[in-house]
């Protein structure tokens, strides 16, 4: 049972190479897995480097939208003229494509790697923002009457009531906006390469595709994959550990 | 130490849930609110913890108004912080009030091995069984020392058994404490088994409609007297004669 993933997935890439090679398709169409390896071992440390400099846009954007988001959301839960005013332009926020918006934060912020940030942070933010206000949120109503009863002022209840019920809700929206920040980054990299700045590892799936290398831009590709689904796994297992010691999980 | 005079609550919605209830509790009563839901006995206990505000009517404290910690409150779910040991748990009333953790530890070991839980100071609320859970949820409520003990239906979601234990384990630390206790149930033989003085209460809208007296003295053996049997034939007759 434990192996049948990986016998599966051998066995899927030994009929994919076996195709390719039966069925004559040009590598620039369809390259199969040993060509696509074979472009990894050609130029191992390029690719990495690239995926090293997507990572840290992705990981600088997850921070910023975790601490701005859970900020908004303390304040909007804090008071109603907050929601009022935050409310409207985080949901505008979150619906405006950011391709549409990437190339003019690409122009007006200028240095590349704040403007990569700044477009996956655009992403990454409505997760954190929408998840930590609904912990917020979550305590039972018994228990805000209770900490009224003992007259608790509106910090008090904060602190000792509504953040710690919001934890597993801010981890939650980590897990999420670790995904989409790094798809922030990606295609906050693709719309700044065709502008000319050239580092992550979009740019090299770019770069690929214009020289039709199609084994290095599969290699690319799946790097990536590879990297989103640490990534989920990383602050999923982080998230555990965190209520873990907190007695919630 | 409270009267409750003529109180009547209206919710934005327009249900009526209360109307016109006037009340007496004394010191060291032990009072049970009963009738089926929707009889306002919540509204009213919520009136009382001064959670809500009536419409009508006033309610008027004998001697100084309650400050915070004057009256505890037990849901009827245990909602205990469930990132919060047992021990912090009932420690939180008296960390709102600003006591520090040194000077509140010894209350708090006091009050739960008082409610039968000691040596469970630091377990979380998921490691506790319902029954557990309520009585750390009564010890929080003791450990300010309140005069008056407002209850629930806190035992409504526990079995048959466990309801059992805790109801004379409550009657054990109401002596001990020597506080007043209202406490709100729909079970006729919960009522009978605890109260002094039982207040009938029905429905559409919410009212006060009679008071029974209760001259047993509640003891583990309580259950097997023929009194006891007597008085819930007589709350039972009372209750349907309410109701039609």
């Amino acid at each position: 049972m434990r192996w049948a993933p990986l016998l599966f997935g051998l066995l899927s890439l030994t009929m994919w190479e076996a195709a390719v090679r039966i069925a004559a398709v040009p590598v620039y169409i369809l390259p199969g897995p040993v060509a696509i390896v074979g472009a990894f071992v050609a130029d191992p440390l390029g690719l990495v480097a690239s995926l090293a400099s997507t990572l840290f846009v992705t990981f600088a954007a997850l921070a910023v939208a975790a601490v701005l988001g859970a900020a908004m959301a303390v304040a909007m839960s804090a008071s109603r003229l907050a929601q009022a005013a935050i409310q409207p332009w985080a949901v505008a926020l979150q619906v405006t494509p950011l391709p549409a918006i990437a190339p003019l934060i690409i122009i007006w912020v200028g240095e590349p790697f704040v403007a990569l940030v700044v477009c996956a942070t655009i992403i990454a933010f409505f997760p954190m923002f929408a998840n930590t206000a609904a912990g917020l949120a979550s305590a039972p109503p018994e228990l805000n009457d209770l900490f009224r009863l003992y007259g608790a002022n509106r910090w008090r209840t904060m602190a000792l009531l509504r953040l710690p019920a919001a934890l597993p809700y801010f981890l939650t929206g980590l897990r999420i906006s670790g995904g989409l920040a790094l798809v922030g980054a990606v295609v906050a990299e693709l719309v700044a390469g065709s502008g000319g700045f050239a580092s992550g590892l979009a740019y090299r799936i770019l770069e690929a595709s214009f020289r039709l290398e199609m084994p290095r831009m599969f290699a690319a590709l799946i790097l990536l994959a590879l990297a989103g689904i640490l990534l989920n796994f990383g602050l999923g297992s982080l998230g555990q550990v965190i209520l873990r010691r907190r007695g919630l999980a | 130490m409270l009267s409750v005079s003529h109180v009547g609550r209206r919710f934005p919605g327009g249900v009526e849930a209360l109307r016109d209830a006037s009340l007496r509790v004394s010191e060291a009563d032990f009072l049970a609110l009963l009738g089926p839901s929707g009889c306002g006995k919540s509204t009213l206990l919520r009136l009382i913890a001064g959670l809500d505000q009536p419409d009508e009517g006033r309610l008027s404290w004998d001697g100084r108004p309650p400050a915070p910690g004057d009256i505890g409150y037990v849901f009827q779910d245990a909602t205990l912080l469930p990132w919060a040991t047992a021990a912090d748990n009932v420690f939180l009333p008296l960390r709102l009030r600003g006591v520090t953790r040194d000077a509140a530890m010894p209350d708090v070991r006091a009050v739960l091995h008082r409610v039968g839980l000691a040596g469970f100071e630091k377990a979380r609320p998921r490691e506790l069984s319902g029954g557990m859970r309520m009585r750390v949820s009564i010890a929080r409520a003791l450990v300010t020392r309140p005069r008056l003990l407002l209850m629930d239906e806190p035992f409504a979601a526990l079995d048959e058994f466990t309801r059992h234990r805790l109801q004379a384990d409550l009657l054990e630390v109401w002596r001990g404490a020597g506080c007043t206790v209202v406490f709100v149930t729909h079970s006729i033989y919960e009522a009978a088994f605890l109260a002094h003085r039982i207040v009938l209460m029905t429905p559409r809208p919410g009212r006060i409609d009679r008071e029974i007296e209760s001259r047993l003295t509640p003891s583990p053996e309580t259950r097997l007297d023929p009194a006891y049997a007597a008085l819930v034939a007589e709350v039972s007759r009372s209750m349907a004669d309410a109701l039609r």
